[in-house]
């Protein structure tokens, strides 16, 4: 027991900037790439030296020349204007899942491990039962009932992703529970959502923060992978995943470099998101021992 | 104590086990069912125009959509009129090809099952081989290998294909880039490249789980008094480390396994192949919802199944699952 059971005094952003610095080189590495992806996915399309959506026949496959790092693509776009803001959906996608699935599958671990009992085992087993549907899957199901396009792709995730979420937690939540100071709260006459809100989920939020990163990962491959597809973000509009089907003929014909660098982008972020989130995981475990 | 003990309790219990997996097989199957027949609830429009794809159709269509589905009955009636005629094989009529979905499916089902199995060998071949020989040899060897797989378990199956393509199939000329090929020799040589997309991540993430358990059991008093009392090399490893490490491997190969069941359709799109992954992407773009419900009840399906055989695998590996102890 290292760590003190009560929330810690600090503010929210201090906690978050310990709790970074100690995941040593590699974590703080990491988080600077995402800081980067994060920084594009918001101005990408200010810093974007051309336009990335006005094609040009003339200058299709043409390499990188002057002023155009990395060439252009198949309808003549400049491939570093697209990557760039290409960066904004692959980014702002993955977020979205996260944003729904973490807080959900929270809510249902804290509930279920608070009840104990028959709630418990009824959330549990109707967890195991809800697992059973892939993600991509269920994408591709909602793309054929409400059409393509990555609001659907999100939504689909985020419920696939949820059971996954809680049923993670949920071990978490219940060695908690069991926590002296959260008995010591009840006899005080504290209300339940109060020592969940205050006490309980704060002091499992390092886990949380490590859960929601691996989350963010799976979601990015899945969403571009859907984009892949041509059911996910639909082209003209720049995606890393988009870039890669439509310049997937370019590798047949000597050209490239459009499909791998937008390749590339997704994989140095997945990268950067994976080692992150282990070493936010490995922390999480340690401190609980 | 008047519990039976011994191989009798074992069994019994492994029994239950697999009746309480088979009820919660059944449950999930269920649930999927029906959320996949309730798609057609949710699409907008009326499920005739849903199951048309917003295509007009003559009234003789209608009708014969109506009788099928049943559309006048109250909704669960309908949903277990779907569900019967899919447990008999008839999952209903594209709209797009009118042909028989089941029929199309069939004639598919095998790219997949042979993508999907070939990918599976390679992940337990190549995933747990290297994995125990890493987690064995502490040195540069596993260095090197935690490098390299924190690097690939981060290459999407669609990047992992553009990168084989562009190399193996462009470059170097050893494999075809893109189709299913024909005949046995054929079918191998252009269902690698796939296969290896599809493996990649995987075989990565099975590997470093493969290392880490087999470090972990290595470091174990048991495994260190084996080896100080001289009992050879080999067997200390299948018997002392392996075997016990086998839970967190089972586990990870299974449900890494399983995942490759969906994630087929992304390698089947990049490569061009003629499976039910691929289909189910195309029949999605057309709206065919009758296909999109039929290839995903077969894929859950399988996917469930998976899951099931493996959990069925724990308690053959480890006696302590059946008995209701905690596998480490």
């Amino acid at each position: 027991m290292s760590a003190v059971p009560l929330a810690s005094e600090a503010s929210p952003p201090g906690r978050a900037l310990a709790l970074l610095r100690a995941t040593g080189p590699a974590g703080i590495a990491s988080a600077i790439v995402l800081a980067v992806a994060a920084f594009a996915a918001v101005i990408g399309p200010l810093l974007a030296p051309y336009d990335p959506n006005l094609p040009n026949l003339a200058l299709a496959w043409v390499g990188p020349v002057g002023g155009h790092l990395l060439g252009y693509d198949f309808e003549g776009r400049d491939v570093l204007s697209r990557l760039l803001a290409g960066a904004q959906t692959a980014m702002l996608g993955p977020l979205a899942v996260v944003m729904i699935s973490v807080p959900g599958g929270t809510l249902i671990a804290v509930t279920a491990a608070w009840c104990r009992g028959a709630s418990d085992a009824v959330i549990s087993s109707g967890l195991n039962v809800l697992f059973a549907f892939p993600g991509i899957l269920l994408a591709l199901l909602a793309a054929a009932v409400f059409g393509a396009g990555l609001p659907a792709a999100v939504l689909a995730l985020s419920a696939a992703y949820t059971p996954y979420v809680a049923r993670v937690l949920r071990g978490a939540v219940l060695k908690e529970r069991s926590q002296p100071y959260v008995a010591a709260l009840e006899v005080q006459g504290a209300p339940a959502t109060l020592i969940c809100l205050r006490h309980l989920v704060p002091n499992i939020a390092p886990l949380i923060a490590a859960q929601a990163t691996i989350l963010f990962g799976y979601a990015m491959v899945d969403l571009a992978a859907i984009s892949f597809l041509g059911l996910g973000v639909q082209p003209p509009t720049a995606n890393w995943g988009v870039m890669i089907s439509e310049n997937q003929v370019g590798l047949l014909e000597g050209y490239p470099l459009p499909a791998l660098t937008a390749g590339a982008c997704i994989v140095v972020v997945v990268i950067a998101v994976n080692v992150l989130g282990e070493r936010l995981f490995d922390q999480a475990q340690d401190a609980r021992r | 104590m008047g519990q039976p003990t011994g191989w009798g309790r074992l069994k019994r219990m492994r029994w239950r086990l697999f009746a309480r997996r088979l009820a919660i097989l059944i449950a999930s199957l269920l649930i999927a069912s029906f959320v996949i027949f309730a798609a057609l609830y949710l699409a907008p429009g009326n499920p005739v125009a849903a199951l048309s794809g917003g295509r007009p159709l003559p009234p003789g269509s209608i009708h014969v959509l109506d009788q099928r589905y049943h559309l006048n009955e109250p909704f669960l009636t309908q949903y277990w009129y779907w569900l019967d005629n899919a447990l008999h094989g008839n999952l209903g009529i594209s709209i797009a090809l009118r042909e028989n979905v089941s029929t199309l499916i069939a004639s598919r089902i095998w790219t997949t099952a042979g993508l999907v199995l070939y990918a599976s060998v390679i992940i337990v071949v190549l995933g747990v081989g290297l994995g125990i020989v890493s987690g064995l040899r502490p040195g540069r060897l596993d260095t090197s290998t935690l490098v390299v797989t924190a690097v690939s378990a981060a290459i999407p199956a669609f990047v992992a294909a553009i990168a084989l393509i562009l190399l193996f199939a462009v470059k170097l000329r050893w494999f075809p880039a893109l189709g299913n090929g024909t005949g046995l020799v054929s079918n191998i040589r252009h269902f690698t490249l796939p296969a290896v997309a599809l493996a990649f991540a995987s075989l990565a993430i099975v590997a470093r789980v493969t290392r880490a358990a087999v470090r972990t059991e290595s470091d174990r008093e048991h495994v260190q008094t084996a080896v100080s009392r001289g009992i050879p090399d080999r067997y200390v490893i299948w018997r002392h480390i392996v075997r016990n490490a086998a839970i967190p491997i089972t586990t990870i190969t299974g449900i890494t396994i399983a995942s490759l069941i969906a994630v087929a359709a992304v390698v089947e799109v990049a490569f061009g192949l003629n499976g039910l992954g691929a289909y189910l992407v195309q029949a999605a773009q057309s709206k065919d919802i009758a296909v999109v419900q039929g290839i995903s009840l077969v894929l859950v399906t399988a996917f469930v199944v998976v899951n099931l055989l493996v959990d069925v695998l724990y308690t053959v590996l480890d006696p302590r699952v059946a008995l209701g102890g905690s596998p480490r």
